[in-house]
């Protein structure tokens, strides 16, 4: 470079602006506060949930636990408050979740195997996607509601264990679509064209392969729609559930000929949910607190049954082996 | 192509088992036939599951609308059918709907929001992994469990803690407390729909933030808060929806006079409760109290369908822009 190069030039030099008229190295430990701040705040938000949940099965607890007893697990319903029992509203879920199941199960796999391996994108399947995110959303007092027009009066089944079931098969299906069109999406797209590569046709290689692969997801979703029905009241309540009950449906198995009979469909029925609605609504104390021994079953069921998803969960993911 | 070293008995058997081959991929067509549409049914039935709803609640409040003006429905705030004339306004039940869903969203989007921020920006992956399932327990917990941890432990706690002179008799049964309630219900729904949003934001703009010097509460709140924004606001419009239909927690706590009133410490019935304290009574298929619960059922089903549009709307939005 010659000596007579025009000199560069230089911008005035300026110090950089300082945010809130700090120094970098002021600031840093400032946002370094602000992030720990926040993770204290978030800490603190998530515990209020788990918190909750403490304080709420301290209080079932501490006001249910001395009731319940064997003997509060095998007796009627009673007007006397002391010898109130949950043995109907207990034999009534199990039935009715047992309709639930056979309503929903079928209905819902098959509609998600549908909507996930065959449906075209097309007007049609995109309304029936709309309305099963719509269906999820809807109260379920108002399948109640729909249930009580439709079931119960048209239909002329009566205020039922079908009845309440299918209410509730209704009512759980969304969820069981959603969770096995999940499943069957995990499924990699290697296993389908090997099949259909040896051959197989779209139904073998849905049954064959898909199905067993996905049996895990599809079986947690089916249990977490189990828990929620099993918990679930409100659309009970307007298809005629009844609190005071003291007569168990008819046994599904007899020593006699066909062995099964379907009576036990077509009698009245009580849930535990609702025996303990009726329960809180008493002003009697004792009642009181044979809800919160009630709502203790309910718990330990609801819990039983997302710990089973849980652990089947766990179990498929770590038995992957594609 | 005749092969001169196949003999002629060889070439029969070859025949033979193409036309058995023929056969079987006739019955085999016949099945994926028989099974696509069977599966197209099971999907097609939630949108029968709609048409029942919507048809069931239009037939059964058209009786009700024949006794009482659309107008004297929506613009009037007492509801006594009992006296001389019945009025029937919607407006005293809306406004503990709109109470409780008010307070119950008043904890649910900020704890929500901040839960959904911790988890996908700050937690460790190991602290996610148990936070996620035990905050979604929450959501399994039976309705009615919480209505009468409402009305028994949360009721109390507030008339103990606001002093009678300045806040009056606080009721045992209080929307304050039902709401309370119904938003730790609801924060699950929010913060794990919002966490998915949160995570589908690319990692390349979180490092373009921390490029520039941002720490990683700014780059929450600045950069995936806003990307986000879309599912986030789905999450809560979902919170919103499952609060209106919300029942059992308001049965049990928010108590059950019909009254207007935005006072969240007064007792009030929402338009769920309503439902299932008059299904709960003695009511006669086709009276007007009968119908009335299909018109305040239509009104839910309305309202909940809107929200849900919405959030529909908004949740594709983001996936397609991710």
């Amino acid at each position: 470079m010659s000596n007579e190069a025009k000199p560069v030039i230089l911008p005035e030099k300026k110090t950089p602006v300082p945010r809130l008229g700090l120094t970098a190295k002021q600031l840093i430990p400032r946002l370094q506060l602000a992030d720990n701040l926040f993770n204290l705040i978030g800490l603190l938000s998530t515990s209020i949930g788990i918190l909750t949940m403490v304080i709420l099965l301290g209080a079932l607890l501490w006001n249910g636990a001395p009731y319940l007893t064997w003997n509060f697990l095998i007796s009627f319903p009673s007007t006397t408050p002391e010898n109130a029992g949950i043995i109907v509203g207990l034999v009534g879920s199990l039935c009715v979740m047992l309709v639930t199941v056979v309503t929903a199960v079928p209905l819902g796999v098959a509609a998600a195997i549908y909507l996930e391996e065959y449906a075209n994108k097309n007007w049609l399947t995109t309304i029936i996607e709309l309305n099963i995110s719509n269906l999820a959303g809807v109260p379920s007092i108002v399948y109640g509601l729909m249930a009580a027009s439709l079931i119960v009066y048209q239909l002329g089944i009566g205020e039922t264990i079908a009845t309440g079931g299918i209410t509730l098969g209704l009512l759980v299906l969304p969820v069981i679509i959603v969770a096995t069109r999940e499943a069957l999406r995990t499924v990699p797209r290697s296993i389908r064209e090997a099949a259909f590569a040896m051959g197989a046709t779209k139904w073998q290689v849905i049954h064959k392969h898909l199905l067993p692969y996905s049996a895990g997801g599809i079986a947690t979703g089916v249990i977490i729609a189990m828990s929620r029905a099993i918990g679930e009241t409100a659309p009970l309540v307007v298809v005629g559930v009844v609190g005071f009950l003291l007569k168990l449906p008819a046994s599904p198995v007899s020593s006699q000929f066909p062995f099964v009979n379907f009576k036990w469909l077509t009698v009245r029925y009580s849930v535990l949910p609702y025996q303990m609605f009726d329960w809180v609504q008493e002003p009697d104390d004792v009642y009181q607190h044979k809800a919160a021994a009630a709502g203790l079953v309910l718990i330990a069921m609801t819990l039983a049954l997302n710990a089973s998803a849980m652990y089947i969960r766990y179990r498929v993911r770590k038995n992957i082996h594609w | 192509m005749a092969n001169p070293s196949v003999s002629p008995n060889q070439r029969k058997v070859r025949r033979r088992s193409l036309d058995a081959n023929r056969t079987q991929r006739t019955i085999r067509s016949v099945i994926e036939f028989v099974v696509e549409w069977c599966l197209f049914l099971a999907a097609a039935s939630s949108v029968m599951i709609t048409l029942g709803i919507v048809f069931t609640l239009f037939y059964e409040s058209l009786g009700f609308f024949r006794h009482v003006s659309l107008g004297a429905f929506l613009g009037d705030t007492v509801w006594t059918p009992n006296f001389e004339p019945p009025r029937y306004g919607i407006w005293s039940l809306a406004s503990g709907t709109i109470v409780t869903t008010t307070v119950a969203l008043a904890i649910a989007i900020p704890v929500g929001t901040i839960v959904a921020l911790y988890l996908s920006e700050f937690a460790q992956p190991f602290l996610r992994e148990i936070i996620k399932p035990s905050l979604e327990l929450l959501s399994a917990i039976p309705t009615v469990v919480y209505g009468y941890f409402a009305l028994m432990f949360i009721a109390p706690l507030i008339r103990y803690c606001l002093p009678e002179a300045i806040f009056g008799n606080v009721p045992t049964k209080n929307m304050l407390s039902a709401g309370i309630a119904m938003g730790i219900m609801i924060i699950p729904y929010v913060s794990s729909l919002s966490e998915d949003a949160m995570r589908a934001v690319p990692m390349l703009m979180r490092e373009g933030s921390f490029a520039l010097g941002a720490n990683r509460l700014t780059t929450a709140l600045r950069v995936v808060y806003p990307a986000a924004l879309s599912g986030i606001a789905a999450a809560y419009i979902l919170g919103i929806s499952r609060a209106v239909g919300e029942t059992m927690i308001v049965a049990v706590a928010a108590g059950l006079q019909t009254k207007f009133t935005l006072n969240p410490l007064d007792e009030s019935c929402t338009m769920t409760a309503f439902i299932v304290n008059i299904a709960q009574g003695d009511t006669s298929h086709g009276s007007i109290n009968y119908q009335a619960i299909f018109a305040v059922g239509l009104s839910l089903f309305l309202i909940t369908l809107l929200f849900n549009c919405v959030g529909f709307y908004l949740r594709h939005r983001y996936r397609e822009t991710q």
